[in-house]
């Protein structure tokens, strides 16, 4: 199948600074894609590079196999919904959504109508004369929302469009972001720098690191077998450990602990210890100086409980351990 | 005591206020009333300087031909006023850069308005500068008279002194506005125009309005650029009351100085009408 949206060697470059280091890039259709990793790693400037809104200092763009590298943003059939959501503030939230229709020169009665239509597609519908400043947050958001899905973009682009919400609202709305994405049947691309978001959203997530892609596959993948040190350490969840036969990422939650001197496994001292409900987390310090970390189900750990001080090994099933290229 | 201390607070503003705008305000109004001779005013309380303002076509004139100046050079500085506001605010990407071009623009302000004024006169004259450039390069035959001792110079002259007072508060207001919108807009297939009529300008309006309001306060009041650089051949009403006032026609001029006062209110009062201010405040 052909790919909605195809990265060819993109480069970014401002002044002698490099921000995108060539990276290419094939994004399934209808699929809902995180573009993922630390600030500045690169993933807000691709993500306005395929929206039209930063030149492209090298490579290509395509979008539905056509060639986007020069186009407006207009003329590419994407829609942005942007960082803190920019809502026109002397507009109301219907005529916000109405904007994208109101520029192509849809008529007045017609924009409404079809603004109310997206208004209720977010649940909105009795905000409509509310101007931005007059909506909490989450309802810009959905504003926001609605006003890049009016004119129909075959790829919707979305900058950390969670990041300013509370928790409880954040849970809320990446329910919503998915459900939205499976009913239109659209591609999404979606930058964030949490990878939890990034874990519960995507088809394909893209973990990005100093303006290249470090590992571009399936949430499970990744988290499974980490491409990178960086990778195993950005994602979570893992121990990222050097043995004599080479490094290993080695799952937190597959990691076990052997109380007392001399137990089977690396030796160390517990540091810390962390009650989180259902598991207890133990960080230890290794005796050869390095630190790992055992995430155990609650049970286990209350049969055979540690402290801080104590000594402990760190075991895993010889199958766990997901061996990791040495690099940098 | 803790009673008082919002009035205590509140006490210096209102004394200034007091002092210098509702007792001199008040004696203008008082004084509108007075009769007067040829060598002193009469305490008294007549209708007479009222009627005539009322009554005389050259007031009537005048107080239109004050309309009018203050109209077109509104009209004019608001054009020119934008447009450098816009390139300050959102073409020039450079803040140092920004900031020296503004300060370039408030250069002809280090000196007096007078001295601007008498400035264009050796330019605008029957033999000046521009006619004779114009006259040797052999574009027209003889000096152009409206150049000078116009109306035309005397709003040239204002758009001179004034355009600044547009610049200031739209540029600020401009300078507000956030970049995302604009990039939202682009986003949405916004065009530069429909960008600049659907976006920019709806959140521009409130430094329009204050800089109108600044623009046809100051052209309204205004007495020395119409006599400077009409020659005399022009009148406002500004000129009128100076006129009076050296006559010792004081209560005449009062009752001018209340119309003049009724009128300016009035066009303030419009202008907040259309464009809420307060955000700006």
């Amino acid at each position: 199948m052909r790919a909605d949206v195809e990265l060819i060697s993109v480069t970014k470059r401002y002044g002698a600074a490099i921000a995108v280091d060539g990276i290419s890039l094939a994004i399934p259709p209808a699929s809902y894609c995180c573009l993922l990793g630390p600030s500045g790693c690169g993933k807000t400037s691709t993500l306005r590079m395929i929206a039209g809104h930063e030149s492209i200092s090298a490579g290509d763009i395509l979008l539905a196999g056509r060639n986007v590298t020069d186009l407006a943003p207009v003329e590419r059939g994407t829609a942005m919904m942007f960082q803190s959501y920019a809502l026109f503030p002397h507009l109301t939230a219907l005529e916000n959504i109405a904007f994208g229709l109101r520029m192509r020169g849809v008529g007045k009665p017609e924009r409404l109508a079809k603004a109310g239509e997206y208004l209720r597609l977010v649940q909105l519908e009795k905000m409509a004369d509310r101007l931005p400043a007059q909506l909490s947050g989450g309802q810009q958001q959905r504003v926001a929302l609605a006003r890049a899905l009016i004119t129909r973009p075959k790829v919707l682009l979305l900058d950390e469009p969670l990041s300013a919400l509370d928790p409880f609202l954040r849970g809320q709305m990446r329910e919503e972001l998915k459900r939205l994405q499976r009913e239109l049947g659209i591609t999404f691309i979606h930058v964030t720098h949490g990878q939890e978001e990034a874990m519960a959203l995507s088809d394909i997530a893209v973990v990005m690191d100093h303006g290249r892609i470090a590992q571009a596959a399936p949430p499970r993948e990744i988290f499974e077998r980490p491409a990178s040190a960086f990778v195993a350490r950005f994602i979570g969840g893992h121990n990222v450990i050097r043995l004599d036969s080479g490094r290993y990422a080695i799952r937190t939650d597959r990691s076990w602990l052997a109380p007392g001197e001399g137990t089977p496994g690396l030796p160390g001292r517990v540091t810390a210890v962390e009650y989180q409900g259902p598991v207890v987390r133990v960080v230890l310090a290794l005796a050869d100086g390095q630190s790992a970390e055992a995430v155990l189900p609650d049970a286990h750990y209350h049969a055979a409980p540690v402290a801080p001080g104590d000594a402990a090994s760190l075991g895993w099933e010889a199958q766990d351990a997901h061996p990791l290229p040495e690099d940098a | 005591m803790t009673r008082l201390f919002p009035w205590i607070q509140t006490a210096p503003l209102a004394l200034v206020l007091a002092v210098f705008l509702l007792v001199p305000v008040g004696m203008l109004v008082v004084v509108s009333f007075y009769d007067y001779d040829a060598f002193s005013l009469i305490p008294a309380f007549v209708l007479t300087n009222y009627q005539e303002l009322f009554t005389s076509p050259v007031t009537w004139q005048t107080y239109l031909k004050t309309i009018y100046f203050a109209g077109i050079t509104w009209a004019v500085t608001l054009g020119i006023g934008f447009w450098i506001a816009y390139h300050l605010a959102f073409v020039v990407q450079n803040a140092t850069l920004r900031m020296v071009l503004f300060i370039l623009c408030t250069v002809p302000f280090w000196t007096s308005n007078l001295i601007r004024m008498i400035a264009w006169v050796p330019f605008l004259g029957r033999n000046g500068i521009l006619n004779s450039t114009l006259i040797g390069m052999g574009a027209i035959e003889q000096p152009l008279e409206f150049l000078l001792f116009s109306d035309f110079s005397v709003i040239l002259a204002f758009v001179h002194l004034y355009t600044l007072f547009m610049v200031v508060p739209i540029f600020n207001t401009m300078m507000r506005i956030d970049r995302r919108l604009l990039e939202a807009a682009r986003d949405a297939g916004a065009g530069f125009w429909q960008t600049l009529w659907c976006v920019i300008l709806p959140l521009t309006k409130p430094g329009i309005g204050i800089g109108s309001i600044f623009v046809v306060v100051l052209v309204m009041g205004d007495f020395a650029t119409v006599r400077l650089m009409s020659g005399g051949q022009s009148a406002s009403v500004g000129l009128m009351i100076s006129n009076q006032y050296g006559a010792m026609q004081y209560p005449a001029a009062a009752a001018n100085a209340v119309g003049l006062l009724l009128m300016v209110l009035l066009v303030v009062a419009a202008m907040l009408r259309i464009v809420d201010i307060r955000r700006e405040l």
